[in-house]
């Protein structure tokens, strides 16, 4: 059997997977944004119709998932597994969705690295031989996080300047085996390998500055990733970030360079490219939606149209909890790496 | 593994670093503009006691509760009506600190909670930020009363 | 009418408001921990006879930030202590801010029972 796993968090496939669909629904400020153009559906209210946001985060995850498989003429039953993620107490999100989609559930919370987390899980399990068909997704909503993390959302009061804000959104990609020749969206992209991230704390307790807190975790899974895949920045047209914002792609950078990796001019941030400074949202966006979307909206979508051939989609998350922040504790963050290519 | 980890060098160098390189919020321009906030806010509730001594004849005890409400009552409705947030979003500490902050601290949770039903949601959550003010301030004023008895004994 | 009053009024006023906002952007403490120490030190300055004097110079500039609400419950707190002892050590405090607090939860239930919050943007 050819090796599956290089080193300790890397793992390689033989057929390696396909991403066949993409599909994304936003609300109206990422819409609004440099990425307008490349989103499937944009809302104008972000309540879409339901009595509360909550209710609508769960019907912008299933819709999203249901547009990915009409993209390839599939149904739900079609699809073995459902993997995905948001960032609401208990997956609530996720939960309800895949109760209507009715599909063989695994719930995953990776906070804002889901996406990254459901592909790298997915294409290992189809790799494995366990699925066929497997739907990736992962939404956020801004004013159910502000709920849940912070602040009621009529109060009066500042963002601080490192602050990001929640990316309203939900995306969802198709994964299949390798030897699929059914209907697809995409027909030239492949996941051939990714790396597993570990949980990395350096101590930053300001919720306010996540990308801070979450950069160690992104330099060390991808110092893992080169390691292991004796590979260097240059083997990759792009390395994408989910979301550190502005102020984390720096420190990021700053700890690359502590470990030797130049960066050069190669790495992205999908919190960075969803919103222009004109929108006023201090440090770019955040939230699992955020990679979710630019990742099934725009990189794919260039991917496909022969823009890059290789990129390293990388999605960070914080793993903190209010309770938790109250009791002093510090804000751990991880990255998965996942490898996309153009075959 | 209890209590509060040990700072490795590593950490505490990152966190040097972090509060080295973050962008820091413009002081100066903020607290100009909670100072302009602020003053207006209170020539507002001035204007109240005035309206109170002068034309409801109230005395010292009315004029202070008539104040009160009246600045409650405006914090709650520009809460209400979405536009306090925005306030604040411009006044900073001009808006949170005068009693129309307090109210509004109390409105927003309780709007917002209304999702989870009028008893646990809205009733419950309207304390979420005033509790405290109430617990520390009630408390405060309970102890300085007794030391005053004590005092004049 | 005192437009004297009225000065002093906004400037006191809004010098409280400089120092919350100092303390917002040079220190991590959050809203509600500021507002919880204000009304503390409203009740702490005005044992020591310290807030009156600001009260008679601007009025409403030292009564509305929430350190007025700390000297109506110090005052109220130390009047009833004088008229009647422990119990109305007690009592003093929230009987003198009551007018605010029930206006506080009466508009408080009414607004969120009318309106609705909206995504901010």
């Amino acid at each position: 059997m050819k090796q599956k796993r290089l080193g300790r968090q890397t793992v390689v496939f033989d057929a390696p997977p396909r991403i066949v669909a993409g599909a994304t629904i936003v609300g109206d400020m990422e819409g609004a944004g440099p990425l307008g153009g490349y989103f499937d559906l944009i809302l104008e209210d972000d309540t879409w119709g339901e009595d509360t946001w909550e209710k609508a985060e769960r019907k912008m995850f299933e819709q999203a998932v249901r547009r990915a498989l009409e993209r390839c003429a599939m149904q739900p039953a079609e699809i073995d597994l459902l993997l995905g993620g948001d960032l609401l107490n208990q997956i609530i999100t996720a939960n309800f969705a895949a109760r209507e989609l009715a599909i063989p559930f695994l719930g995953l919370y990776g906070a804002c690295s889901t996406m990254a987390e459901s592909l790298l899980l997915g294409s290992m399990l189809i790799d494995g031989g366990y699925a066929g068909h497997v739907a990736c997704a992962a939404t956020s909503h801004f004013s159910t996080a502000e709920r849940q993390y912070r602040f009621p959302l009529e109060m009066g009061g500042q963002t601080t300047p490192t602050a990001q804000r929640t990316v309203t959104g939900a995306g969802s990609s198709l994964l299949v085996e390798a030897g699929y020749a059914g209907g697809a969206q995409f027909r030239h992209i492949f996941v051939t390998g990714g790396t597993i991230g570990r949980v990395v704390d350096l101590g930053i307790t300001d919720a306010n500055n996540m990308g801070a807190a979450m950069a160690p975790a992104a330099a060390d899974t991808l110092a893992a990733h080169l390691r292991e895949q004796s590979r260097a920045v240059s083997d990759y047209d792009m390395i994408v970030t989910g979301d550190l914002g502005s102020f984390g792609s720096e420190m990021f950078n700053e700890l690359c360079r502590d470990k030797g990796i130049d960066l050069s001019d190669r790495h992205r941030d999908c919190g960075n490219m969803i919103f222009d400074p004109a929108q006023k949202v201090d440090c770019g966006g955040s939230g699992c939606g955020c990679s979710a979307v630019t990742l099934n909206a725009f990189l794919l979508r260039r991917m496909e149209e022969g823009d890059f051939t290789r990129m390293l989609f990388m999605a960070t998350g914080a793993l903190m909890s209010p309770t938790a922040g109250m009791q002093g504790d510090s804000i751990p963050g991880i990255a998965h790496a996942v490898v996309i290519e153009r075959r | 593994m209890g209590g509060k980890r040990q700072k490795t060098a590593q950490e505490q160098r990152y966190q040097q670093r972090v509060n080295e390189k973050m962008p820091r919020s413009k002081t100066v321009s903020q607290c100009a503009r909670a100072f302009i906030a602020g003053g207006l806010i209170c020539c507002i509730g001035q204007a109240v006691r005035v309206f109170g001594e002068t034309t409801l004849h109230l005395d010292a005890e009315g004029v202070a509760a008539l104040t009160a409400i009246v600045m409650v009552f405006l914090g709650a409705t520009l809460t209400g009506l979405g536009v306090y947030d925005k306030i604040g979003t411009w006044a900073g500490a001009g808006s949170i600190v005068p009693i129309t902050g307090f109210a509004n601290s109390i409105v927003s949770p309780a709007m917002e909670f209304k999702r989870e039903g009028l008893i646990l949601g809205t009733a419950a959550k309207m304390f979420t930020i005033a509790g405290p003010v109430l617990v520390y301030g009630i408390g405060a004023s309970v102890i300085v009363g007794l030391i005053a008895c004590l005092l004049a004994k | 009418m005192d437009w004297m009053d009225f000065f002093w009024a906004f400037v006191i006023g809004g010098a409280i408001c400089v120092v919350g906002q100092l303390l917002m952007s040079l220190t991590r403490l959050t809203p509600a921990r500021i507002l919880v120490l204000f009304v503390t030190l409203g009740v702490v300055l005005t044992a020591f006879g310290l807030y009156e004097p600001l009260v008679e110079l601007a009025g409403a500039g030292a009564t509305v930030p929430l350190t007025g609400f700390g000297y109506a419950l110090g005052k109220g707190a130390m009047e009833g202590a004088m008229e009647n002892g422990v119990i109305g050590a007690f009592t003093g405090g929230i009987t003198a801010t009551a007018g605010g607090v029930a206006a506080a939860i009466v508009f408080g239930y009414l607004n969120a029972v009318i309106f609705t919050p909206r995504t901010k943007k």
